[in-house]
C-alpha cells in the first residue's frame, strides 16, 4: 500500500504549474489523512486531463464523479 | 542500493516525450526503426501542454507573409546571436511541419474559408518590422495541449515503444567519445536498466526550476543538460534566460499581459505606479525586458512591497468588479489560490519569473549534438541528437519570440529525427560495445544516496540554488552580484554532493527521484552563473548594468567582443567561445545584417 502512496504522490507531477502547486499543498497536508480507498481514486482523479482537472479544481467545471468529489472539494482549499 | 543492471537493445532511444521528442519519436517509428521512448511522466503530462500562444509560420492565411521577413524578425528577436543558418532552416520548414499536424489531426482554429486561421503575436512583423503579421497557429489557447495529444496518438498509431514512469541517469559513451544509449530507472520496480542503442535523441525539455521564481512546472528539471554536462558534452548560450514580468510572488504562476492591457498598473511600495517614470508613453505596456527591469530596479532601491520588500503590485482595483469577473475571472481565481488576495479588492504581488531556456545542448540544424573537436568547434558527436528547449540550434540566441518554441520542437523534433534515420541508412550508426564501466557512474549516484546517512536536505540545498539563482543571475545583472553569485553557486553545488534521503525505498520513491533531478538542475545552473559572470556586454534577455546603452554599444550590445556563443564544460567550470554562424544555409537569403534591436 504504501508504493501505491509513492506512485500517487509521484503522478501529482503535472504538466500546469498551477496542478502542480495545488497537488503538492494537498500532499503536505491532506494526503497522509487519506485510507487506502481513498488514495485509490485520488489516483483514479489523477487520471484526468490536466486543464480538466483544473477546472474541477478552480470550479470552471461540476466535478460529476461522485467518489472524486470529496477529495476535489479537499483540492479547491489548497 | 545494490542493483542488478538489466539491458535492452533499441536502434534509437529518445529522452523526454514532450512535443520535441514525441515528434522526433514519430520520425524513427514510422521509418521502422526500433524506438524506446523514456519518460518521467505520462507524455500528455510533459510542459509542452502549457504552451499557449501557438506556432508560428509564414503560411500567409490571414495577412500577406513571407519566410525571410518571419528570419528577419527570428535573428533581431535573438539580438543576432541566433545562427542564421539554423534560422533559415526553421522558418522555411514552419509551413511543411504545420500542415503536417493539420493532417495529424490538430484542431487548428480556421478561418471562414477552412483554411488556419492565423493571429498576431509580439516580435512577428511583415516586411521587415514595418506592421504586424498574424502568423499564429493556434488551437485556441491550448495550442501545445492540442499539438501533444496529436502527436500522441500518431506516435500510438505507428506502435512507438513508450517506457512510461522511467527517469534517464546519465548519458553512455565509449573512450572513443560515441554515445551508447542512456542507463535509466523505472520508479515503478527500481529497476535499473541499459538502453543500449545506435542513435540517442534528448528532448528532455527546459530547466527554468533552477530559479525561486518560475513559471515553469516541476518536472523541468534539466535532466537532459546535466546528464550531457557530466558525459563531458558543453553547454551553449545559458546565460540567456527569458523572464516573464508578472509572475505571482512566491508561486510564479503567470499573470498574463492582458491584465495590463485591461488597465492594470504596476506600483511600488510608495503606492507610486512607477513605470511612469521608465517608460513615459507606454508606461505598463512597455515591452517585458523593460517592465522586468524596471520592477527589478524598484526592489533594488528599496521600494519593494511586502516583509521582505522583494515584489511589487500589480494594480486592478480601479476597474470595477464586473469587468474583473468578466474579463478576468481565470486571473482573480489565480490570484485569489496563489497570492491569498482578492484582486477586486487588494493588488496582486508579482516578480519577474523565469519563463524559458534559450541556451542548451550544442546542436545544428540537422539536430545532431556539436562539440569542439580540433579546429571545428561543431564537430557532431557520434550517435547523439537534441531537440526542443534543451537543445541549442541555435535559433532564439539572446531572446525568443512567443511561438517561435512550438515551432522550434516541431522542425528541430523532426529533424533530428530524420538525422537518425538518414544516419541509419547510410551506415553511420554502429552499435558500439559497451564498455564494462558504462553503469558505473550512475550506480556511484544512486550507491551514494543509499548509503549517506546523513547531509544535506535536497530541498534545502534546491531553495538554496533557486534563491542565489534569483538573486545574483536574474533578470537585471550586476557585475558584483554575479561574481558573489559564482562562488555562491559552487559552495551549493558542494553541498549538493552531499544530499541526504531519509527513505530509501525502491519503488515510487520520489525523494531519490529529486535528489537525482537536482543533480542535473545544479549542472545547469553553475553553466547559467559562471556564463552569465562571464559576459560583459549586454544582449538580449541578458542585461548587465554595467553594460547600458551608448552609441558605441547600443542597448549595452558589444559585437566587436561578444558576437560569440558560449560553451561552458562541467569538468572544471571552463568556458570556451565559438562563433555566430552570420551566413545563411542557402543563397536564397541574404544574411540580416547587425543593426541595433529596436521596436
Amino acid at each position: 500500500m504504501e508504493a501505491n502512496r509513492g506512485r500517487a504522490r509521484w503522478r501529482c507531477r503535472r504538466s500546469l504549474l498551477e496542478l502542480d502547486l495545488v497537488l503538492a499543498r494537498f500532499l503536505e497536508t491532506g494526503f497522509e489523512h487519506l485510507d487506502d480507498e481513498q488514495v485509490a481514486d485520488f489516483e483514479d482523479l489523477l487520471r484526468c486531463d490536466d486543464y480538466d482537472l483544473w477546472a474541477m479544481i478552480n470550479g470552471g467545471k461540476a466535478c460529476e464523479t461522485g467518489r472524486w468529489q470529496e477529495i476535489v472539494a479537499r483540492l479547491r482549499q489548497c | 542500493m545494490s542493483v542488478n543492471v538489466s539491458k535492452r537493445t533499441f536502434d534509437a532511444v529518445i529522452v523526454g516525450a514532450g512535443g520535441a521528442g514525441l515528434r522526433a519519436a514519430l520520425q524513427l517509428s514510422e521509418a521502422g526503426l526500433k524506438t524506446a521512448v523514456l519518460s518521467k511522466v505520462f507524455p500528455t503530462r510533459s510542459h509542452t501542454v502549457a504552451a499557449q500562444g501557438g506556432v508560428a509560420a509564414s503560411l500567409g492565411n490571414s495577412t500577406e507573409d513571407h519566410w525571410h521577413w518571419h528570419m528577419y524578425d527570428t535573428v533581431k528577436g535573438s539580438d543576432w546571436l541566433g545562427d542564421q543558418d539554423a534560422i533559415e532552416f526553421m522558418v522555411r520548414k514552419a509551413n511543411e511541419v504545420v500542415i503536417e499536424l493539420e493532417h495529424y489531426g490538430m484542431p487548428f482554429d480556421r478561418t471562414d474559408n477552412g483554411k488556419i486561421y492565423q493571429r498576431p503575436f509580439g516580435g512577428h512583423s511583415m516586411n521587415y518590422g514595418k506592421a504586424p503579421v498574424m502568423r499564429s497557429c493556434a488551437a485556441a489557447d491550448r495550442t501545445g495541449h492540442a499539438m501533444l495529444h496529436a502527436l500522441y496518438q500518431r506516435n500510438v498509431r505507428a506502435n512507438t515503444q513508450f517506457f512510461v514512469e522511467w527517469m534517464a541517469l546519465d548519458l553512455l559513451r565509449d573512450a572513443g567519445g560515441n554515445v551508447l544509449g542512456v542507463i535509466a530507472l523505472e520508479l515503478e520496480t527500481g529497476e535499473v536498466s541499459i538502453f543500449h542503442t545506435r542513435a540517442t535523441v534528448f528532448a528532455t525539455g527546459g530547466a527554468g526550476r533552477i530559479f525561486y521564481s518560475s513559471t515553469n512546472a516541476f518536472t523541468n528539471t534539466g535532466d537532459g543538460l546535466g546528464m550531457a554536462a557530466r558525459a563531458g558534452i558543453p553547454l551553449e548560450d545559458l546565460e540567456f534566460w527569458q523572464f516573464h514580468p508578472t509572475g505571482v510572488a512566491g508561486a510564479g504562476v503567470l499573470i498574463t499581459e492582458g491584465v495590463r492591457g485591461e488597465g492594470g498598473m504596476l506600483r511600488n511600495a510608495d503606492g507610486e505606479r512607477f513605470m511612469e517614470r521608465y517608460a513615459p508613453n507606454l508606461k505598463d505596456l512597455a515591452s517585458r525586458d523593460v517592465v522586468s527591469r524596471s520592477m527589478v530596479t524598484e526592489i533594488n532601491e528599496g521600494r519593494g512591497c511586502g516583509p521582505d520588500k522583494d515584489h511589487v503590485m500589480l494594480d486592478i482595483t480601479h476597474l470595477s468588479p464586473e469587468v474583473i469577473m468578466k474579463r478576468l475571472p481565470g486571473i482573480r481565481e489565480i490570484s485569489i489560490r496563489f497570492a491569498g488576495v482578492d484582486p477586486i479588492k487588494a493588488p496582486i504581488p508579482v516578480v519577474p519569473t523565469a519563463h524559458y531556456q534559450m541556451g542548451g545542448i550544442p546542436t545544428n540544424y540537422k539536430g545532431q549534438v556539436v562539440a569542439p573537436k580540433g579546429d571545428n568547434p561543431n564537430t557532431p558527436v557520434p550517435g547523439f541528437y537534441a531537440a526542443g528547449e534543451c537543445a541549442c540550434a541555435s535559433v532564439h540566441g539572446a531572446n525568443r519570440l512567443g511561438t517561435n518554441s512550438l515551432l522550434d520542437l516541431l522542425v528541430f523534433g523532426k529533424s533530428a529525427g530524420e538525422s537518425v534515420v538518414e544516419d541509419f541508412k547510410t551506415g553511420n550508426l554502429a552499435l558500439h560495445p559497451l564498455p564494462a564501466d558504462a553503469a558505473d557512474q550512475a550506480l556511484a549516484r544512486l550507491a551514494r544516496l543509499e548509503s549517506q546517512r546523513e547531509g544535506n536536505a535536497v530541498a534545502d540545498v534546491r531553495l538554496a540554488m533557486q534563491r542565489t539563482m534569483q538573486k545574483h543571475a536574474g533578470v537585471f545583472r550586476f557585475n558584483d552580484l554575479l561574481k558573489e553569485g559564482v562562488t555562491r553557486i559552487l559552495e551549493v553545488a558542494e553541498s549538493a554532493k552531499a544530499t541526504y534521503i531519509k527513505d530509501k525505498s525502491k519503488v515510487w520513491n520520489t525523494a531519490r527521484q529529486e535528489a537525482l533531478e537536482l543533480d542535473n538542475q545544479i549542472e545547469v545552473a553553475k553553466a547559467a552563473m559562471i556564463s552569465a559572470e562571464a559576459r560583459k556586454e549586454s544582449r538580449g534577455a541578458h542585461v548587465r548594468d554595467d553594460a547600458p546603452n551608448t552609441d558605441e554599444h547600443p542597448n549595452g550590445r558589444d559585437d566587436q567582443n561578444w558576437l560569440k556563443h558560449t560553451l561552458w564544460f562541467s569538468a572544471d567550470n571552463h568556458l570556451e567561445y565559438k562563433p555566430v554562424n552570420l551566413k545563411p544555409m542557402s543563397d536564397d537569403v541574404e544574411p540580416i545584417a547587425l543593426a541595433k534591436r529596436t521596436y
